[in-house]
């Protein structure tokens, strides 16, 4: 194969705006946790788990969890792309780094909404 | 007039004789006429004649010596002598294939350059006189059309170091937005199409090495950013 330089995908703005709105929607959702938190009276199990089954609060934390895996996503994958050089390497770790990620995301639904 | 020694380090190489680079330390006599680095290194070459270096009209308006001074880039005939800190460090520009000395070969530099079509695009037949803008239309041009291509941003850029044929650097980028803002250019779409790309632009992670070292005070940041804006606005 030809060693040519080649630079061109003409893609990249969204994720650039995935990476600044997922920041956004991460910072909105500590205070506002901070804030339920702080309201709260006392932090056991039981009062853990009545503020976890208001739906809302669910809703919030997995768009929260969301936003974090989008966001890792293309922070890790700017690492990758800034010091991998290696096409074949660099294509192997992002696919891992999906993998890993969609993992996490079984897992957070598994805390979410498990037993 | 009174004269005071200055300390000097620096960064020795000439691939027809070393084997790897090395710093030397020199002392050179400068007098109170004395003001800027470049002064006292044209000293130091009368000195040495062996020490290489790029200069030329000697105030901060062909960009040729640029080199890093005591840890951070800028050009020799802008910094003042004052308040350098002893011994005075000097090594090339971070990033580039060394050609002797302090002398860097800018190729890579000036093929992202070229890269942006750096000049007015405009399929109109010119009119008898000048294309004209308006002057608000102009205003915009100010903080862009200044700079030098001195290469003092990209080659303090992490971005530009580790994919310099990938990436268009700070100057590249800066250069593009000088001609995206222009409003006698025609070619806005194509040269945001060639822009809106995972290398060409968006490796730049706005940490601000490039508006650090500007030595003319531009910011290159800033122009990145509406680009990015612009993209934004033509794409939501």
């Amino acid at each position: 194969m030809v060693k040519r330089v080649v630079v061109g995908a003409h893609y990249g703005l969204r994720d650039w705006l995935v990476q600044r709105v997922t920041a956004v929607a991460m910072a909105v959702y500590l205070l506002l946790m901070i804030g339920v938190l702080a309201a709260q009276p006392s932090l056991d199990y039981a009062a853990w788990t009545a503020l976890f089954h208001a739906p809302l609060l669910r809703v919030a934390t997995l768009l929260f969890f969301v936003s974090l895996l989008l966001h890792a996503w293309v922070g890790v994958r700017d690492i990758l792309m800034d010091y991998v050089h290696l096409t074949g390497v660099r294509l192997f770790l992002q696919a891992l780094v999906v993998l890993v990620l969609a993992a996490y995301a079984a897992w957070f639904a598994e805390i979410l909404w498990g037993a | 007039m009174t004269t005071k020694t200055m300390q000097f380090s620096i960064y020795r190489y000439d691939p027809d004789k070393d084997k790897k680079p090395y710093m030397q330390d020199i002392t050179v006599e400068i007098d109170s006429s004395d003001r800027k680095l470049l002064d006292a290194m044209v000293k130091l070459k009368a000195q040495d004649d062996s020490i290489a270096f790029r200069r030329s009209c000697r105030e901060g308006v062909c960009g040729s010596d640029a080199m890093n001074i005591n840890g951070k880039n800028g050009l020799a005939c802008l910094t003042e002598l004052d308040g350098l800190k002893q011994p005075v460090v000097l090594r090339p520009l971070p990033g580039l294939p060394v050609i002797r000395d302090l002398i860097v070969d800018m190729t890579q530099f000036f093929k992202q350059y070229h890269s942006i079509k750096p000049y007015l695009v405009n399929d109109d037949p010119p009119p008898e006189r000048e294309r004209l803008q308006s002057p608000e239309d102009r205003e915009e041009l100010n903080g862009l059309y200044e700079c030098i291509l001195c290469a003092c941003c990209s080659t303090s850029c992490p971005s530009f170091w580790w994919n310099p044929d990938k990436f268009v650097g700070p100057a590249g980028l800066l250069q593009a937005y000088r001609f995206i803002a222009d409003t006698r250019d025609q070619a806005t779409n194509d040269r945001l199409d060639d822009l809106e790309d995972p290398y060409r632009l968006f490796r730049c992670h706005s940490i601000m090495n490039c508006v650090d070292v500007c030595p003319k005070n531009l910011n290159p940041t800033l122009a990145i950013g509406k680009i990015k804006e612009l993209l934004v606005r033509r794409t939501v």
